[in-house]
């Protein structure tokens, strides 16, 4: 690697601020990227939920918006708790960082958990195609059973990519905490915990479409 | 060697004194110093052995599907073993060679050299593109040879979701990989781009190939995901039963092909626009001339990437979408067609009173223009909505598209790697085998896909293992001009090798180019400068005259 | 019939002749720009080729008034195609009325092709001289694609929902169509022949073949499938009647109106509650998975031939049926 160097300045950069505001852009132009997954699938989402409406919101009704909705407040304060770890960061403040990216990743997991259960309650509750699912129960609301099908894999889908991320962001921020622990982070080098906490806010970002797009579509109680 | 001597005024002032000694070649050696290095210029090499062993492969199928079509009934081949490779046929060729082709064996070789900087802006995130892409190849080579799969490169549904028995997820999983290799490589060259150029090189001093390596690295990065989930959709929807392409089922096939062609319009500009690059370099080199017209240049290369992306449904003028989509899809294609009318103009004029020479790059460059031009004026009778009614699915369509692709980008491609060999690997190849070669490609190629035209037109369908037998002629007069073109593809690949051992010393710059890649020795040391230059012009001084100065 | 090699295919529709007059026009114009574009080539190449010694070149970077020339004439030009193509696009898309109706089903890997007075073919569609006939089609399973080159038309056919094609042909003879979107494993072995024949011969083809007509059929499933149970005439009705249902604009429920189109009655069989007929409960069962394509094509025939007062009284049995010229539409009383 680079030990020939400055600390972690690899040998093509001129010094540690290039090499961070390139990682940063790097990180920028990834999440470009991310918009377009979740903009496929949306899209096509949305093909559906427009031709299939009715279905999709008896559907959408059935899904368990208390657990939504509490996750939905569980990643907004991991957002802040991570904006908190980028700003220690910058001020070199190792144990700030530590503690805040621990709690980062410990208020992901919390969501990760609350998923578990709504999934398991979505078990219960027969909403899972092909292993636990009455076509019956749809056919008396007067909506076709496989579409329904067709939102909850949707859902599935969805929310599965959401959890993968988040996984994979609650790893990285976890690895993070071990190197800030280590005092790996200095006031002049820190774009790996920026860049991932780019990465953090954008998982966020997109839960925050999710929950209207799945969760909030079939106008419940205040309708009636 | 060196007969060129008009005057020209390199890019930098600093000029680099070509040592003969170490370079990235000879560094390091050993089998783990290439298989764990993060060098742009090694990667490259990794990519030019993996990328050209595709290519033999996807033509080994072609041969074979040539074969085939000799006789109305199909030669050799079952229905379902024809299937097969022409479906092989398509995707190594598209997502295995064509698309990563330039951008990860020259682009990667090229990029940080012509900017002035020592690597791309991650170079450990290059080298990952690389494993990714051969777990991607090595995933569709076994698939391909374990059974095959027959949905065609396109992978409509319900077909491919419901109906094919061959292993479709493997494949599209293979095809996914490769799409992230793809968009790392995409996202590293933007970076670099933007941050990792030379000082004085400016927007505006970008050599071409630069340019339009970033316009398509932005496609790379925007549309491979589209194709991503498409793919990943499919799977779902094989795996469970679920019907989201299934018509039976309440979803909709024809959404697939919105999605994947979403992706796979954008994809043919990312496999052309890196070939005018290196039209732009090799044709001002030769002809001895600044680039005619350089911000219409750039700016049709930009066009290109941004049109690209709204003419997706050009590909579905009969898949039963409304007649205003229609028309307004038409259209587009037709815009999106004037940025490369621009360039094929610009091109043609730099030649205007130059002084030129017909190296082995140049005579692949022109046969570029040439075969370029025609493919994408058939295009444009594809675009004819009325006409493509006629056209579509047909050879008509075989033959623009392996205008464009074999014609112009494997020529292109080809030429680049005539103009750059001596770069990459410090040695001179024969020259009048190189030409030879060049002429035995144009000409086979004009024999294998003229016929098709014709036969597109009369109504062959496309994916045909057997045709009615007054098709029979212009399918054995295409498949005798595959047979030279095979003959022309093996020409390089037997002197390019010879010449790494035996080929004469080249020299830094042996065609006397400006380009900075060309300031450095070849092969260029690990890290590319001894100095970092300074730029203080624009990439293409050839002429004899002052420039003149814009001031730093 | 066909000449070891041909290099044009046969012209045998009317669209067909506007079609060529577009391909020439194209090929005219793309042959103008490719010779202009490759005589420059060659003439730079040649009359700038490198001298010994070798001269210097010049230092010309662009000329603004050139690029705005050639980019605006290639727009143009650009232009006419699009208008010429859209405008050919647009016919197609319009079949005439009082066509001849054919009812083509494809599946792996056949054509099956229905005529209305019910006549099945199979890899064969016989067609008179001269009178536009227009195809309905659909398919069992994957994407087909119904492609005649010398009619120069060809139209997806994709599963789920009806595609229209249509077409005169000028010329008598036998030509080919193909399957043109792949479709596995026999996809090249979907083809059959188009026979178009003198009227004469066309009509003792008919008679030859005759049985009853679609339409026919479809009443008798009409009545199978227990359809008259809700939606009959009078009192007892629990769904509206469909007596001159065909071509109408229906209210929805909940806002909207639809035309009673081809797609718009089989999306009602198979899938009722996507649109709900203003007044109506949604009570009307999916028929999906009961009826099969050709089914479908039957009564849907049926309904469009049912005019004023002919819903057939609800204790019917399914047999006999009244003969087919009675099903034809009469006076209203
Ligand atoms: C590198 C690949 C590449 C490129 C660059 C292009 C470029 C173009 N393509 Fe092509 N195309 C493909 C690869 C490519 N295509 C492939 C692979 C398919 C089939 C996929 C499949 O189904 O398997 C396809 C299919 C395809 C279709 C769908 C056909 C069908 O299935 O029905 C259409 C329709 O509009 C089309 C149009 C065009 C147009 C208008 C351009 C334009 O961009 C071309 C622009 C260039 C020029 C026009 C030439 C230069 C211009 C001049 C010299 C000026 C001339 C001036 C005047 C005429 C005044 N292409
Ligand atoms: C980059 C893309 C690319 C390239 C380079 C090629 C190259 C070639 N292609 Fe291909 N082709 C496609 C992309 C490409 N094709 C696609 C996307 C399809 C559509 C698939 C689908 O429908 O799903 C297609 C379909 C296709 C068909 C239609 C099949 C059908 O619809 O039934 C045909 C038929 O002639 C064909 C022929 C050829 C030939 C003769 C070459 C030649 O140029 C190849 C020449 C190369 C070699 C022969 C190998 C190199 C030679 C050597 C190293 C020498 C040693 C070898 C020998 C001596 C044999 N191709
Ligand atoms: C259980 C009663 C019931 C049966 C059985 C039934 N339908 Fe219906 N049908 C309805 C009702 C109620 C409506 C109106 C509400 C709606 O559009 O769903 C309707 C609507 C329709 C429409 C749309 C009518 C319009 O005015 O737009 C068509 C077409 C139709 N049915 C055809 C059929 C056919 C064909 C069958 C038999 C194969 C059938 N129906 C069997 C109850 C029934
Ligand atoms: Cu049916 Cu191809
Ligand atoms: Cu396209």
């Amino acid at each position: 690697m680079a030990t020939d160097h400055a600390p972690a300045t690899w040998h093509h950069f001129d010094d540690l601020e290039h090499q961070q505001q390139t990682t940063l852009f790097g990180m920028w132009a990834f999440l470009a990227t991310e918009v377009l997954i979740f903009g496929g699938m949306f899209t096509a989402y949305t093909v559906y939920r427009m031709q299939y409406s009715a279905a999709f919101e008896a559907a959408s009704r059935h899904l368990n918006l208390w657990i939504g909705g509490i996750n939905t407040l569980v990643l907004l304060t991991s957002s802040l708790t991570m904006v908190l770890a980028v700003h220690a960061a910058r001020h070199g403040q190792r144990r700030a960082t530590t503690t805040q990216l621990l709690l980062t990743a410990a208020l992901g997991s919390v969501f990760l958990a609350l998923k578990a259960v709504e999934y398991y309650l979505d078990y219960r509750d027969n909403l899972v195609p092909l292993y636990a699912f009455d076509p019956a129960e749809w056919s008396a609301l007067n909506v076709r059973p496989q579409h329904v099908e067709l939102f909850l894999i949707f859902y599935y889908c969805l929310t599965g990519l959401h959890a993968v991320h988040l996984i994979i962001g609650i790893a990285v921020v976890l690895v993070l905490a071990v190197f800030a622990h280590r005092d790996y982070f200095t006031k002049e080098f820190h774009s790996p915990v920026e860049a991932w906490g780019l990465y953090w806010h954008f998982i966020d970002v997109v839960w925050v479409f999710l929950l209207p797009l799945l969760y909030l579509i079939g106008s419940r109680a205040i309708v009636g | 060697m060196s007969t060129i001597s008009a005057p020209f005024r390199p890019q930098s002032s600093v000029r680099q004194t070509p040592t003969a000694g170490e370079n990235y070649v000879n560094a390091a050696y050993g089998t783990r110093s290439w298989l764990l290095t993060t060098d742009h210029k090694r990667i490259a090499l990794l990519y030019l052995v993996s990328v050209s062993s595709m290519f033999i492969i996807g033509g080994l199928a072609a041969t074979l599907i040539r074969l085939n079509l000799l006789t109305p009934n199909g030669a050799f081949m079952t229905a379902d073993t024809y299937n097969k490779t022409f479906t092989a046929h398509g995707i190594i060729m598209v997502f295995y060679f064509l698309v990563p082709v330039i951008p990860s064996v020259l682009g990667n070789f090229l990029l940080p050299l012509m900017i002035g900087a020592r690597d791309l802006a991650f170079p450990r995130l290059n080298l990952a593109s690389w494993y990714i892409y051969m777990v991607g190849a090595a995933m569709i080579l076994w698939v391909i040879f374990s059974g095959g799969i027959d949905t065609g490169w396109t992978f409509y549904t319900p077909f491919s979701s419901k109906a094919s028995h061959t292993d479709v997820i493997p494949a599209m999983i293979a095809i996914a990989i490769a799409g992230f290799s793809s968009i790392f490589t995409g996202l590293n060259f933007i970076v670099t781009v933007h941050y990792l150029r030379a000082p004085g090189m400016t927007w505006f001093r970008l050599p071409l190939f630069v340019w339009s390596l970033y316009a398509t690295s932005l496609i790379l990065l925007l549309a491979t995901p589209v194709l991503t989930v498409a793919l990943f959709l499919v799977a779902v929807e094989r795996i469970f039963g679920i019907g989201i392409f299934d018509p039976a089922l309440g979803g909709d096939p024809v959404l697939f092909q919105h999605l994947f062609w979403f992706y796979s319009h954008p994809a043919v500009y990312i496999m052309v626009l890196p070939a005018m690059g290196i039209v732009s370099e090799v044709i001002t080199c030769f002809a001895r001339k600044n680039i005619f017209g350089y911000p219409f240049v750039v700016a049709a290369s930009l066009g290109i990437a941004v049109v690209g992306f709204l003419v997706w449904a050009h590909h579905m003028f009969v898949a039963g979408q409304s007649v205003y989509a229609a028309l307004v899809f038409s259209l587009l294609s037709y815009c999106v067609a004037i940025p490369s009318a621009i360039k094929v103009f610009n091109w043609t004029a730099t030649l205007y009173r130059g002084s030129i020479s017909f190296r082995t790059p140049m005579l692949y460059i022109l046969g570029f223009i040439g075969l370029f031009t025609l493919g994408g004026l058939t295009g444009l009778f594809l675009a004819a909505l009325g006409l493509n009614v006629h056209v579509h699915d047909t050879y008509f369509i075989i033959a623009h598209f392996h205008f464009i692709m074999v014609g112009g980008t494997v020529m292109a491609y080809m030429g680049g790697l005539h103009y750059w060999w001596p770069k990459i690997t410090g040695k001179l190849y024969p020259e009048s085998w190189g030409r030879i070669s060049a002429l035995l490609i144009f000409f086979g190629f004009l024999l294998t896909f003229l016929p098709q035209f014709v036969l597109g037109y009369l109504g062959m369908p496309r994916r045909y293992f057997a045709y009615p037998p007054e098709f029979q002629v212009l399918n054995v007069l295409s498949t005798a001009g595959a047979s030279i073109l095979a003959v022309g593809y093996a020409l390089p690949l037997t002197y390019l090798i010879w010449s790494l051992r035996y080929g004469p010393d080249a020299g830094p710059n042996p065609w006397e180019a400006t380009g900075l890649e060309w300031q450095t020795p070849s092969p260029p040391p690990t890290h590319n400068f001894a100095e970092i230059p300074v730029v203080d012009c624009g990439p293409y001084e050839y002429s004899g005259e002052e420039v003149p100065d814009h001031g730093h | 019939m066909p000449s070891p090699v041909e290099l044009f295919p046969a012209r045998a529709a009317e669209i067909a002749y506007h079609v060529d007059a577009l391909f020439f026009f194209l090929l005219i114009v793309t042959g103008i720009a490719a010779v202009g574009v490759f005589t420059l080539l060659i003439f730079f190449s040649v009359r700038y080729r490198r001298r010994t010694p070798p001269r210097p070149t010049p230092r010309i970077t662009g000329h603004i008034r050139l690029e705005l020339f050639w980019t605006t004439t290639p727009f143009l030009v650009f232009l006419v195609m699009f208008w010429w193509g859209a405008r050919i696009y647009l016919a197609m898309a319009q079949p005439p009325a009082g066509a001849i109706d054919l009812y083509v089903v494809g599946k792996q890997w056949m054509w099956k092709v229905q005529h209305a007075q019910g006549q099945r073919e199979i890899n064969e569609v016989h067609i008179p001289l001269g009178q536009p006939v227009k195809l309905t089609l659909t398919s069992e399973d994957v994407i087909h694609d119904f492609f005649v080159p010398a009619f120069r038309t060809k139209i997806d056919v994709v599963p789920g929902r009806y595609v229209y094609e249509w077409f005169t042909p000028t010329v008598a003879g036998t030509y080919h169509f193909f399957c043109s979107q792949y479709c596995g494993t026999n996809h090249a072995g979907m083809r059959g022949e188009v026979y178009v024949m003198d009227p004469a011969d066309y009509q003792q083809w008919l008679n030859l073949k005759s049985e009853g007509s679609l339409a026919l059929e479809g009443r008798k499933l009409f009545l199978q499938l227990q359809c008259i149970t809700c939606h009959v005439a009078g009192p007892k009705a629990r769904a509206p009647i469909l007596e001159s249902l065909y071509g109408a604009t229906i209210p929805l429920r909940g806002g909207g109106t639809a035309v009673a189109d081809d797609n718009y009655i089989r999306e009602s069989i198979l899938n009722p509650q996507a649109k709900v007929v203003m007044g109506w409960e949604p009570i009307m069962p999916t028929f999906e998975g009961q009826v099969s394509e050709e089914d479908l094509i039957k009564l849907i025939a049926y309904i469009k031939s049912l005019g004023p007062g002919q819903t057939p009284q609800r204790n019917e049995e399914s047999v006999p049926p009244p003969p087919p010229t009675e099903t034809k539409k009469t006076e209203s009383p």
